[in-house]
């Protein structure tokens, strides 16, 4: 187990480290860092070098990357256009993204697992049916259609209904908000409510219909017929043979898509304008904020990669047989 | 050539030595009993047996007949030629303004403008048919970079196997490693500032999304180099090549095309959210995103700006992965009950 937990650990970092550098290469080429100056004919000469000085562009791209790499190591990653430390501003949007993007993943789970066992114990009949259309049809919407739909055509209609904000469509709080945590949180909620529900309808339809098929291998398989042949309650066929073993595939499928829920909060935060990490990295490459979307890149690149590797370990964990595959 | 190429492509068939070898690639093509009545039935309107129809005929004729996967087809067909023929015949282009604007009770869908005007007068249907075209050339030329790149790849790693297969999969792990859209932002917006083209919107998301069929054809590639119609190959003599291309690519095919539909439906998310963004494709062009993007603002008031370019965004993707999944079905009928 151990050796194996090595290996894993190894080729991680080794990504992480090949990802950085393929990030920051392809960051440095994607435009000029110095555009923004460039805009005002009569900056002076001095302050280009100055800038210059501070990107360290003077420097071969190797060096340059390695200067970076190091204090991001340390938690500085250079500062802003605006002359700002990148690092604080990052973790305090990060906060934002994480909030919903945890919430969101967690209830997708269960969702996806609800949804893909019982289509999987009912296959053919009218849940089942109406669950793979339901999959198909969020398959299918992109989540800033989704996210659209939800803000202007469900929730404002329902606000104006009813006459006051009860579900917020903009920002994850309100600005003037006071009081202690229990009476902000209805506000909080609010905001947090059409984010969330956005990304869990985008993410779970592709986990459900695995969780479905690994079902059904399941159901078919050699050790839940055994199971029944001795006798077994259906129950306990069920819970304790068929859905323990359906359940490890999708750990790896969830973690493998962690990339793509943090893909899909950039968009959802688009739409409602949080001021999470994924609105923060927009903002810097359309002004070419080079150390802002290097530093979301590395950041983001970090987590997946690190959830990757928990995703093997638990497969390793719940199915010994990865172990010496 | 052509006439090797021809000659090939049939002695492919026999170049299985042993019956068992040929039962097991039959019973996968689903022409022994297994896939039995289907096949028996068409073989008996030609008073023949099923063995003689080709593996795309069998295909085709499976393909055929799932109802839904055809309109799907259809449609499909109908949004991309008819957005074509639409923006060669349509009274207005898609950047002429005309003489009316979207205000306050007005502009909306009429019999001059079936899906209404946007707020500076431009032609909704005009447009939505301009970007309906843009969005399937890119989807289309998005499949077939990927699919390129992936199999390629994915061959190569799932045939040498050892160090090749290391140092492939290791790059493709790594590009996964950073969210697709991310790369794609940092990337689009280099392209946008060059040339907002359909073009390089399509070339940049396909040499980034090859990730997927990368891994399916390595995965394929890995169990079917261990067959005996490979050994057989190998002991006559053939080149590694040739062995790749004339064996076992054929034998892959099915996942590989099942999977360029597929990346259809997802290259039409990607570049309709990059074009949202406002990283995509750039005007004077127009892209069912940048159109949702632009009426954005006014969606409650004008519901026609953004009712009419998302509903042609999920049609067009439900169609595709409809057509997918029939294909999916065609190519792999065993797993029919399976797969949703």
């Amino acid at each position: 187990m151990l050796s194996y937990l090595l290996r894993r650990l190894l080729a991680s970092v080794i990504i992480l480290i090949l990802s950085s550098i393929l990030v920051f290469t392809m960051v440095a080429y994607s435009g000029d860092p110095l555009a923004s100056l460039r805009l005002n004919p009569r900056t002076p000469a001095a302050v280009y070098a100055l800038r210059r000085d501070e990107l360290h562009l003077n420097y071969p791209l190797p060096q340059r990357y390695w200067i970076w790499v190091t204090h991001a190591i340390h938690g500085d990653f250079g500062l802003t256009i605006g002359n700002q430390p990148v690092a604080p501003q990052l973790w305090s949007h990060l906060l934002v993204t994480c909030e919903m993007v945890i919430i969101a993943t967690i209830i997708a789970i269960f969702v996806a697992i609800a949804v893909g066992v019982f289509s999987a114990i009912r296959q053919g009949r009218a849940f089942d049916s109406a669950a793979a259309f339901t999959n198909y049809l969020f398959i299918s919407v992109p989540v800033f259609v989704l996210g659209l739909l939800l803000k202007e055509f469900a929730a404002i209609p329902m606000n104006n209904a009813i006459g006051h904000t009860v579900i917020y469509t903009i920002g994850q709080q309100s600005s003037n908000l006071n009081g202690n945590f229990l009476q902000r949180l209805p506000n909080y909620a609010g905001h947090t409510i059409l984010p969330v529900l956005a990304l869990i309808l985008v993410t779970y339809p592709s986990w459900a219909i695995y969780q479905r098929s690994s079902m059904l291998e399941a159901l078919d398989s050699d050790y839940v017929r055994l199971a029944r042949a001795k006798g077994l309650s259906p129950t306990r066929v069920l819970i304790r043979h068929t859905l323990r073993n359906a359940l490890i595939p999708i750990t790896t499928v969830i973690a493998l898509d962690f990339a793509g829920v943090l893909g899909g909060a950039i968009l959802v935060e688009q739409v409602f304008s949080w001021q999470g990490i994924g609105q923060w990295f927009l903002q810097g490459i359309l002004v070419l904020d080079f150390n802002v979307v290097q530093a979301y890149l590395l950041v983001t690149a970090f987590f997946v990669v690190a959830f990757n590797f928990i995703a093997d370990v638990l497969y390793g964990v719940l199915d010994p047989r990865i172990r010496y595959g | 050539m052509a006439r090797r190429w021809k000659k090939a492509a049939v002695g492919n068939e026999s170049s299985n030595p042993t019956a068992a070898g040929r039962d097991f690639k039959r019973r996968r093509l689903g022409r022994l009993p297994r896939a039995g009545s289907e096949t028996r039935h068409i073989g008996d309107e030609h008073g023949l047996s099923g063995d003689v129809r080709k593996q795309w005929q069998i295909v085709l004729g499976r393909f055929v007949r799932q109802p839904r996967a055809m309109v799907s087809l259809g449609l499909f067909a109908l949004l991309g030629i008819g957005s074509t023929l639409a923006g060669l015949f349509w009274h207005y282009s898609y950047l002429d303004l005309t003489n009316q604007i979207a205000t306050f009770g007005h502009g909306g869908p009429s019999f001059q403008h079936p899906f209404g005007v946007d707020t500076i007068g431009h032609d909704l249907f005009a447009q939505v048919m301009e970007g309906t075209k843009e969005d399937v050339q890119t989807a289309l030329l998005v499949a077939a970079i990927s699919s390129l790149i992936g199999t390629t790849i994915g061959a190569l790693a799932g045939y040498f196997r050892s160090w090749v297969d290391t140092i492939l999969m290791r790059f493709t792990d790594f590009i996964l490693a950073v969210p697709l859209l991310a790369i794609l932002a940092v990337l689009g917006n280099l392209a946008a500032r060059q040339s907002g083209s359909w073009f390089w919107v399509a070339i940049i998301i396909g040499v980034l999304a090859w990730t997927y069929v990368a891994r399916l054809v390595r995965a394929d590639f890995l169990s079917l180099r261990e067959r005996d119609f490979v050994e057989a190959a190998r002991a006559i003599g053939a080149s590694n090549r040739r062995i790749i291309i004339r064996h076992l690519l054929p034998n892959a095919l099915g996942p590989i095309i099942v999977n360029a539909t597929l990346t259809v439906a997802n290259a039409i998310i990607l570049e309709s959210t990059l074009s949202y963004l406002g990283l995509g494709i750039q005007p004077p062009e127009v892209s069912l995103g940048s159109l949702i993007a632009a009426g954005e603002g006014d969606t409650t008031t004008f519901w026609w700006l953004f009712v009419f370019p998302a509903a042609f965004i999920v049609v067009m993707i439900l169609c595709v992965n409809f057509i997918g999944d029939g294909l999916r079905e065609a190519f792999d009928p065993r797993k029919t009950r399976v797969r949703v």
